[in-house]
């Protein structure tokens, strides 16, 4: 259960980035290679929002799809689950360019704060 | 037509107008809807792990200024992690370990059977460790003479996969006793491996471990990754091991 801990991460980013307003919505951003169960994140969401400036907040979150570019057929890829080869060449050395990010994009705040 | 949100109501009458002036009388107001009030996008762009990625890259700066090769090891709990740094740290010259977990100095009382330095770190309820928590126990280590520093990380297959702590190179065991799948079912741990250590191998026939089927797993979720074959009560493929941590 490290979403709980991830969670905590990103709300602190989220209330210092409020500088004090209420937080309306956060934004965030789940690759599938993060190692992030997004329903564990929801979860700790809502475990750790009451009493902070997120109590009423709104969890957007994002999911992307794995992103891997081919140094040899300089191809970008998004690869399923577990077949990380170029489909071009076959070549299992593809870097990873996208897909483990787990970040807040974004927060919204209320218009006249 | 209301811009925030379509709602068709033709006004300006969001509920954040009434804070700026008095406003005497009640309006009724007993339709459900989900009019959201006006609101501003802040752009924050910041992961989740940036604090422990400053942490890990001040590690990583500090075994570079020790001279330092970092070996992160992580597996499921049980699989040999703690019995292979038992003889890695006797056979090979330099070495020293900082062993996670969440209770108990066992761990390191076992490594330091060795000779060698052994740091324990106990997290707690914390099922992983991060740069923050290497950073603090750094300090504890003699560096004269060391080369190689093995971090043991807390027994899971998923949450330490998320904490770069400033290794040099990360090595994920697979023990034979746990079954060929396990790379297929925990594939982030496996994917981020530079090498792929098949534990236990003296008991590879007595469970009925199907080697190719393990060792096309492990190809599959770790198609970069070196892989090797070791047991530690034996010793079988150890010398493999020792060239490939002075590779």
């Amino acid at each position: 259960m490290h979403e709980l801990s991830l969670m905590t991460n990103l709300l602190d980013a989220a209330v210092n980035a409020a500088d004090g307003a209420p937080i309306c919505a956060l934004r965030v951003r789940v690759g599938p290679l993060s190692g992030v169960v997004v329903e564990a994140l929801r979860f700790a969401f809502e475990a750790l929002t009451p009493g902070t400036p997120a109590a009423n907040a709104r969890l957007d979150i994002e999911e992307t799809l794995p992103a891997f570019h081919c140094p040899h057929c300089n191809m970008d890829f998004s690869p399923p689950a577990l077949h990380y080869e170029c489909p071009a060449c076959g070549a299992v050395d593809g870097e990873l360019r996208g897909g483990d990010e787990l970040e807040l994009i974004a927060i919204e705040v209320p218009d006249h704060v | 037509m209301c811009e925030t949100c379509g709602c068709g109501h033709p006004h300006d009458s969001s509920p954040a107008h009434d804070a700026a002036h008095a406003h005497g009388h009640e309006h009724s107001h007993d339709h459900a809807h989900d009019h959201a009030p006006p609101v501003r996008t802040l752009n924050v762009n910041q992961p989740a792990l940036a604090l422990n990625q400053r942490f890990a890259d001040q590690n990583r700066g500090w075994f570079r200024a020790k001279a330092l090769t970092v070996f992160n090891l992580l597996s499921s709990p049980g699989s040999g992690k703690t019995t292979l740094l038992e003889r890695t740290l006797c056979d090979l010259p330099g070495s020293a370990a900082i062993v996670g977990d969440l209770q108990t100095e066992n761990d390191a009382r076992r490594l330091r059977a060795s000779g060698a330095q052994a740091i324990q770190i106990t997290t707690g309820a914390t099922c992983h460790l991060d740069a923050h928590m290497v950073a603090h126990v750094l300090d504890k280590l003699d560096t004269s003479g060391l080369r190689f520093l093995f971090i043991e990380n807390v027994g899971n297959l998923v949450c330490p996969a998320s904490y770069d702590l400033g290794e040099t190179r990360r090595v994920v065991l697979l023990s034979v006793t746990e079954g060929e799948d396990k790379p297929l079912k925990y594939p982030v741990i496996f994917r981020t491996a530079d090498l792929v250590l098949v534990a236990k191998c003296d008991l590879a026939e007595a469970v009925g471990f199907d080697r190719a089927q393990a060792l096309a797993n492990i190809r599959q979720a770790a198609p970069k990754a070196q892989m090797l074959e070791i047991s530690s009560k034996t010793g079988a493929g150890l010398q493999n091991w020792y060239a490939w941590l002075r590779d």
